[in-house]
C-alpha cells in the first residue's frame, strides 16, 4: 500500500509543481464552456436544455488533454520501465497513475462544475445530480484514458491517434451521465443513471489496469 | 474432443485451407447472393404498410449481423494471437477489420435509406443506431492502431488489446434495443420464443444472412492470404538486405 500511496503522491506532486497542467485543462473547460452561450445565443430556457450536455462534452474533452502525460514523461526519460520492474506490480502502478491524473486534472473540473451549472441557468436538483454523476461517471474516463494513454505512449504523434481510440468508449459514459442530470431536472428518480455509472466504474477498473499494463510492457518492450 | 489447433496455425498448412476453402465460397456467395436478393426482391410479399420499402430489410439486418459478428470473431482472433502468440491469428484479426467496418458502414446507409420514408428522417440519435456507429469508430480505431507502428508484432500486440477492451460494446449493441425503449425495433429473429415474423419474410432473411457470411469468407480469403504472403515478402526483404 505504502509504494501505492508513494507513486500518486509523487505523480501529485509532479503535476502541482509543473502547474501549468492543471490550470491549462481548467482554463479550457471553463473557456470551452463559456463558447456555448456565445454561439447559440444567451437565452436561458435555451441554455437550460443545453446545460447538462455541454458541461459533460467540455468535461470529456478537457479531461482528454492531459491523458497523454499520464506516462508520457515516465517514458520519455526511463522511469517507467524502473516502475515496471520496481516493488509494485504493474496493475497498481498503473492505477496509481490513473488516480493521480483523476484528482489534478478532473477533480478541478468537478468542483468548478457548480459554478459553470448555475451560470448555464440549471436548477439546484440538477447541480447536485451533475456533480455526483461527475464523481462517479469521470473515473471511467481517466481509466479508460490511461488504457489509450499506455497504448500511444510510444508513437511520435500519439495524440491525434489516442482521441480516436478513447472518444468511443467515452460515448457510453456521457449518454448516462447526461441522462442522470436530465432526469433530476424533470424531478425523476436519479439512482438508476447514477448506479450504470458506477457499474461502468467498476466494470473499468477491473478491465483498464490488465490492458494498460499489458500496452506499457509493450511499449517498453 | 481435442483438437490440435497448432496443426491449423502452421500458415503453409492455412494457406492450403484457405485456397480449398476460396473456390467453393465464392460459388456459394453468388448462389447464394442471386438466390437471396431474387427472393428478397421479388417473391417476398409487400409490406402491407410499407409497401416495397421494406426490401431494404434484406440488406440491412443481415449486414448488422455481420458487423457484429465479424467484430466478435475478431476479438476471438486477437485474444488466441495474444495468448499463444501466433502470427497468423493477428493477420487474421487485421484482415478482417476492413470487411467488418464495411459490412457496419453498409447497414447504417442502408438503414438511413428505410429511415427517411418510414421514421421520416435519415437519422436519429437512438441506442441501437448510436451502437452501431460506435462500433464502425471502433473499426477504423483498430485499422488505425495497425498502420501507427512500424514494428509488426507491436502493432498487434496493441491493436489485439484495443479489440478486447472494444468488446464490451458488443452485447451493449446486441441488447440495446431491449433495454431501452427506442425507435428502432426489438430484435425479431433470434428471440426466446422463436423468430416473430412470418416465414415469407423470414427466409429470405436467412438466405441473405448465409450469403453475407458466405462472401465474407470469400474476401477473407483473398484477405488473409494477401496478409501472409505480404508478411513473408517482407521478411525475405529484410533477409535480402541483410545478407
Amino acid at each position: 500500500m505504502k509504494p501505492f500511496l508513494t507513486l500518486v503522491q509523487r505523480d501529485i506532486q509532479l503535476a502541482i509543481r509543473q502547474g501549468s497542467a492543471l490550470t491549462l485543462t481548467l482554463s479550457f473547460f471553463v473557456i470551452a464552456v463559456t463558447l456555448f452561450p456565445l454561439g447559440v445565443g444567451p437565452e436561458l430556457n435555451i441554455l437550460a436544455r443545453i446545460g447538462p450536455g455541454v458541461l459533460w462534452v467540455g468535461a470529456l474533452l478537457s479531461c482528454m488533454l492531459t491523458l497523454d502525460r499520464i506516462f508520457q514523461a515516465d517514458f520519455e526519460d526511463g522511469s517507467l520501465e524502473q516502475l515496471l520492474i520496481g516493488p509494485l506490480p504493474a496493475l497498481f502502478m498503473v492505477l496509481a497513475k490513473i488516480l493521480a491524473h483523476w484528482v489534478t486534472s478532473v477533480l478541478p473540473l468537478i468542483l468548478i462544475t457548480p459554478i459553470l451549472a448555475i451560470s448555464l441557468n440549471m436548477p439546484i436538483d440538477g447541480v447536485v445530480a451533475m456533480v455526483g454523476a461527475l464523481l462517479v461517471g469521470t473515473p471511467v474516463l481517466s481509466l479508460i484514458g490511461g488504457v489509450g494513454a499506455a497504448l500511444t505512449v510510444a508513437m511520435r504523434r500519439g495524440g491525434v491517434l489516442l482521441s480516436i481510440l478513447v472518444l468511443p468508449l467515452y460515448i457510453p459514459v456521457l449518454i448516462f451521465g447526461v441522462a442522470a442530470v436530465e432526469a433530476a431536472i424533470a424531478l425523476l428518480p436519479v439512482a438508476p443513471h447514477i448506479m450504470l455509472l458506477g457499474g461502468l466504474a467498476l466494470g473499468a477498473l477491473v478491465i483498464c489496469p490488465v490492458a494498460a499494463a499489458a500496452a506499457l510492457r509493450l511499449a517498453t518492450e | 474432443m481435442a483438437v490440435d489447433l497448432h496443426k491449423y496455425a502452421n500458415p503453409k498448412r492455412f494457406l492450403s485451407i484457405i485456397g480449398a476453402i476460396y473456390p467453393w465460397a465464392a460459388l456459394l456467395t453468388v448462389g447464394l447472393l442471386v438466390t437471396g436478393l431474387y427472393l428478397g426482391l421479388f417473391v417476398a410479399p409487400e409490406d402491407y404498410q410499407q409497401g416495397d420499402t421494406v426490401r431494404i430489410m434484406f440488406v440491412h439486418v443481415p449486414a448488422a449481423w455481420m458487423g457484429l459478428s465479424i467484430y466478435t470473431m475478431m476479438a476471438i482472433s486477437s485474444a488466441v494471437g495474444l495468448i499463444w502468440k501466433h502470427p497468423v491469428a493477428d493477420l487474421s484479426a487485421k484482415s478482417m477489420a476492413p470487411i467488418g467496418a464495411a459490412f457496419t458502414f453498409l447497414s447504417l446507409v442502408t438503414g438511413a435509406l428505410w429511415g427517411q420514408p418510414m421514421w421520416g428522417t435519415y437519422w436519429v440519435w437512438d441506442a441501437r443506431l448510436t451502437s452501431m456507429l460506435i462500433l464502425l469508430f471502433l473499426y477504423l480505431g483498430y485499422m488505425a492502431i495497425w498502420e501507427s507502428f512500424d514494428d509488426y508484432s507491436k502493432a498487434a500486440k496493441a491493436a489485439a488489446i484495443l479489440v478486447l477492451v472494444g468488446v464490451i460494446n458488443i452485447p451493449v449493441i446486441k441488447f440495446s434495443v431491449d433495454w431501452w425503449n427506442t425507435l428502432h425495433q426489438p430484435a425479431s429473429v433470434a428471440t426466446m420464443e422463436g423468430p416473430k415474423i412470418h416465414s415469407s419474410i423470414l427466409t429470405p432473411l436467412l438466405v441473405m444472412g448465409a450469403a453475407y457470411m458466405a462472401l465474407f469468407t470469400t474476401i477473407y480469403c483473398v484477405r488473409v492470404k494477401a496478409e501472409i504472403l505480404g508478411r513473408r515478402l517482407r521478411m525475405l526483404q529484410i533477409n535480402q538486405i541483410q545478407e
